[in-house]
């Protein structure tokens, strides 16, 4: 018994379930070849407990991602840059 | 000039993302500020060398984080790590059941919301080192191909890839010791809670 089945991932049991696991954050990165999604995506739509791990990890990223994200940029900040900006442009703009 | 309005209106829209990971970067609004208002000054300055049509998004994040890199490095805390590649991979997944009986049955998304609070996801984002950390905002949360952010942080795509696995790695575990140190742990399993609940900043972090 893989390590993988022991710690109770997968169900089935089957070779790809090492291969799905193994590559499954590449595939969620969306950086596998087309060849290797095609068949990690066809065991994932077989695989019970392939298809639960992939979920969760999918989740987590999504969660992760949310909670990271601000969506408001303090107005002082943009204003500071702004100026600081000008302030540049400004320097730059000296009469030859 | 006619430079600034057109790095205005391109290089703007960026702000909020841009500011997003330097508050995850520097853990603190000031210089999360001060080191966005110097990427953007930098970039501006910089702008006659950014090549029309390539990812803008990618460029500013490179001055980011090499801004980062240079003026903060030297305040990082340094968690130890060296747990990492002890780890199992899918550690967070596989030892969900030991967390909370009761979450069997639901899904990842209810498992995720009654185990962690949002600000507990920001700060185990944040106790990553910054060797991963980077890496991992820019990948799960900036969604930036493998090849940007080799590109961003010039490094090969290959270690890359291996700072994604270990930082994804040791942010499941950092997560997992916080649901443990609520205690929502099976007590019968043989793992160190603090009886009054309190840990301090170093003892979280040694996993």
């Amino acid at each position: 018994m893989s390590d993988i089945e022991q710690a109770g991932v997968s169900e089935c049991g089957d070779d790809l379930c090492l291969e799905s696991l193994k590559e499954l954050y590449v595939f969620i990165d969306g950086e596998l070849t087309e060849e290797r999604r095609v068949i990690i995506r066809s065991h994932l739509d077989e695989c019970g407990g392939c298809v639960e791990a992939f979920d969760f990890e999918v989740e987590l990223r999504q969660v992760v991602s949310k909670c990271c994200s601000e969506t408001v940029v303090p107005e002082h900040l943009r204003h500071r840059i702004a100026l600081a900006i000008e302030s540049f442009s400004d320097d730059d703009e000296e009469p030859n | 000039m006619a430079d600034r309005n057109k790095f205005t209106d391109l290089a703007m829209e960026y702000m909020p993302s841009l500011y997003s990971a330097a508050l995850r970067m520097t853990r603190n609004p000031s210089d999360a500020e001060d080191l966005v208002q110097e990427t953007y000054l930098k970039a501006y300055k910089g702008f006659h060398s950014f090549q029309e049509g390539t990812n803008l998004k990618a460029w500013l994040y490179r001055i980011l984080t090499n801004t980062y890199i240079n003026r903060y490095r030297a305040k990082q805390r340094r968690p130890d790590e060296t747990h990492i590649d002890q780890d199992e991979d899918f550690f967070l997944y596989r030892h969900l059941g030991e967390l909370d009986p009761s979450l069997a049955g639901k899904s990842p998304e209810e498992e995720l919301l009654d185990l962690f609070s949002n600000s507990e996801i920001v700060e185990a984002v944040e106790l990553l080192s910054e060797i991963f950390r980077i890496p991992v905002l820019l990948a799960d949360v900036e969604g930036f191909s493998y090849k940007e952010i080799a590109e961003i942080l010039d490094i090969p795509t290959g270690t890359v890839m291996s700072r994604l696995h270990r930082g994804r790695k040791a942010l499941q575990r950092l997560l997992y010791d916080f649901a443990v140190e609520r205690r929502l742990v099976d007590p019968e399993l043989n793992v160190d809670v603090d009886v009054d609940g309190e840990q301090d900043q170093e003892e979280v972090t040694r996993v």
